[in-house]
């Protein structure tokens, strides 16, 4: 098999994951003008966003094809740091209901 | 071996293999790419905070900004995977077909920033700046960090294909900076949901 034609083929192979990546793209778009409840939308508009970046970490960033112990040094303490930040949204609650009792 | 054939022969049979089995250029990177990650993460975060917790948020964004921003999103996603083109391309040794990959991912990172810049422009016509409240603020911050990104990838990638077809980097070079190049490419999937598609104009 000629060089060109090994480097053509890693298109066609990663050309579903494109696909999917530019369908969740727009069901995104689609759902962001059908759920008019912003904590809905947030919530359901996230758990698509997550689904694709698995996706581009997996395939594109070939996280996937790498030894579990990459995967492992890497994700679990980024995904614990991303959630530790979410001790916040308590506050930023607390804080509009502060600004509707002050006016 | 003893001390003085380690000192003419060097250290690598002293050397565990790497847990990892991935030079350690790729795992700076790695590295490197999570550190944003979590950058990232907190302006984001930061800026959920101020969406909720402020009543009244400006939400400017009309169907011309939308399809802008399904332009943009295309144009990313389609320079992902030329870049894994130019990647294995390199990997196989054809650099040619490496070079023409490289510089399709550079001119479409380019038209992204255009339209970037396009978008930005139409705000500042319509009066939100980054210092027109916290909108504004936010908003340019984070997209404006992420612009930061894409032309430095384009400033990346132009070094390393230069180096690469003179023979200078190997294609594990090209490789590394693929990764980044993702990495800016999988931080839109997360900004344009929470900070354009949460703020249509209904």
């Amino acid at each position: 098999m000629s060089a060109a034609s090994v480097s053509g083929n890693v298109i066609r192979k990663y050309l579903p994951v494109y696909f999917v990546l530019i369908g969740i793209f727009l069901v995104e778009v689609f759902l962001s003008f059908r759920i008019a409840a912003t904590s809905t939308l947030v919530v359901v508009l996230l758990l698509l966003a997550i689904c694709s970046a698995g996706l581009g970490l997996m395939y594109f960033m070939h996280l996937a094809q790498e030894r579990r112990s990459l995967f492992l040094t890497l994700i679990p303490a980024t995904i614990f740091v991303l959630l530790m930040m979410n001790m916040f949204w308590g506050d930023s609650v607390r804080l509009l209901h502060l600004r509707s009792m002050g006016q | 071996m003893s001390e003085s054939e380690a000192a003419v022969h060097g250290h690598g049979d002293f050397l565990e293999e790497s847990p990892y089995a991935i030079p350690s250029r790729k795992f700076t990177m790695w590295l490197f790419i999570i550190s944003d990650a979590v950058t990232f993460g907190a302006f984001l975060m930061a800026y959920g905070y101020l969406r909720v917790g402020t009543p009244n948020w400006v939400r400017p964004f009309e169907s011309n900004s939308v399809l802008n921003v399904i332009i943009m999103t295309v144009v990313l996603i389609t320079s992902s995977l030329t870049m894994l083109g130019a990647v294995d391309a390199a990997k196989v040794g054809d650099k040619g077909k490496a070079m023409k990959f490289l510089f399709s991912t550079m001119a479409l990172g380019a038209i992204f920033a255009a339209l970037h810049l396009r978008e930005w422009f139409e705000l500042f016509g319509r009066g939100i700046t980054i210092g027109s409240g916290l909108f504004g603020q936010t908003f340019f911050t984070i997209t404006g960090l992420h612009l930061l990104h894409v032309i430095s990838g384009v400033i990346a990638l132009l070094v390393v294909a230069v180096k690469y077809s003179r023979g200078r980097l190997t294609p594990s070079h090209v490789e590394t900076t693929g990764l980044y190049w993702h990495f800016v490419d999988l931080v839109w999937m997360f900004v344009v949901p929470l900070v354009y598609l949460t703020n249509i104009a209904h």
